[in-house]
């Protein structure tokens, strides 16, 4: 290179990141994730296949819960809001989330909806994801765990073809098992597929419509909810003036006793 | 079809990492796909083809290191085969995946800086 203006030949000059191509996006569920655990609300994610039942298990887990925690949850899906109006009238407080042409959750969306709901007057927040197996699998969004629900027309063996969406959850939910009577399937076919690409198998059989095991499920939710008011404890933030100031992210995110700073 | 979604983060940092050296023209991107990264390495290129097209990437073939999934045991280390139960044959403890199995990262980029 000339050294007299810094003109020549150009350089090539290899930048070594290692970096995952969704950070981004994990960066702002870690945000998200950080208002939850202030907040004292357990996020879950629940995923599945386009009418596994992902709604009608929410109706049902708020029959079950009976007043037990304050509910709140997020809808996705590509156009109407037909999921959130359902859960409302289940007694949910719900916002749509309409994707468009988005097949997927992001973070970022997540974070939007959270700015105009009053999430953080919930004990149990769902974010009911759009219905498909393949892409919500790789989009953290900053929840506490994913629950996937996978309905028992769908196949014993789905979870062997979507390998990533099993591995990704914390709990399967064997949704619809009161229609097993009437369909060929068997139950343990399934729970050794999921044995196969999950490494900690976890799978409740469940009927929104007969309220199978939704003692379970309510007790499952109650077990991860454990560490969550803990960990809010141990923060200090559960006053009735809001959370203190352990946390500042200097933007609001919905009314509510938190208030956001 | 996530796949567009992540190509328009990759092209924008790599975009963004241009700028910050004030390169005139990006050389190589590498990225490593694993294979249980839900990421479908022939639809991964097909969007990167489609959208490179007016971004610093227009000339820049994609380098893609393929990662195969393997899972062994977190406390012996003993590999999973293919296919079967994910707990360890020998200590019953949970499988637990191989470095870069379900990788979606960018590696590497080579520019030309003036």
């Amino acid at each position: 290179m000339c050294t007299t203006c810094g003109c020549g030949d150009p350089e090539l000059v290899p930048v070594e990141l290692h970096e995952k191509i969704l950070a981004g996006n994990d960066r702002v569920a870690r945000h998200n994730r950080d208002h939850f655990v202030e907040a004292g609300v357990l996020a879950l994610n629940l995923m599945g296949s386009p009418g596994s039942g992902k709604t009608a298990v929410l109706e049902a887990t708020a029959r079950a819960a009976n007043g037990r925690w304050r509910l709140g949850a997020v809808s996705a899906d590509l156009a109407t809001d037909n999921d959130a109006r359902r859960l409302e009238a289940a007694g949910i407080p719900s916002k749509a989330i309409t994707t468009g042409q988005a097949c997927h959750l992001d973070a970022e969306l997540v974070h939007h909806a959270l700015h105009d709901f009053p999430w953080r007057d919930t004990d149990v927040f769902f974010i009911e994801n759009v219905g498909n197996l393949v892409c919500p699998a790789i989009y953290d969004l900053g929840q506490a765990a994913n629950v996937v629900v996978l309905s028992v027309t769908e196949g014993e063996d789905k979870p062997l073809k979507y390998p990533v969406m099993f591995k990704a959850a914390d709990l399967v939910l064997l949704a619809k098992c009161d229609l097993l009577p009437h369909l060929d399937v068997k139950v343990e076919k399934i729970e050794d597929a999921l044995a196969r690409v999950m490494p900690r198998r976890r799978m409740l059989k469940v009927s929104a419509r007969t309220g199978e095991g939704m003692e379970a499920w309510i007790a499952w939710i109650e077990e991860r909810r454990a560490p969550v008011v803990e960990k809010r404890k141990t923060l200090g933030v559960v006053t009735s003036a809001g959370p203190a100031s352990a946390f500042s992210w200097g933007h609001v995110h919905g009314p509510g006793r938190g208030q956001g700073r | 079809m996530h796949e567009y979604s992540l190509i328009q983060s990759l092209v924008a940092r790599v975009e963004a990492e241009a700028r910050a050296h004030h390169a005139v023209a990006v050389h190589r991107v590498v990225v490593k796909i694993g294979e249980l990264s839900g990421v479908d390495p022939e639809l991964f290129r097909t969007a990167y083809d489609t959208y490179r097209a007016g971004t610093a990437c227009e000339r820049v073939e994609l380098e893609m290191r393929r990662v195969e999934a393997a899972w062994r045991c977190p406390a012996c280390r003993r590999p999973i085969e293919k296919g079967a139960v994910l707990s360890c044959p020998a200590c019953g403890a949970p499988a637990a995946l191989d470095e870069g199995s379900d990788a979606i990262l960018l590696e590497t980029i080579e520019m030309e800086v003036p």
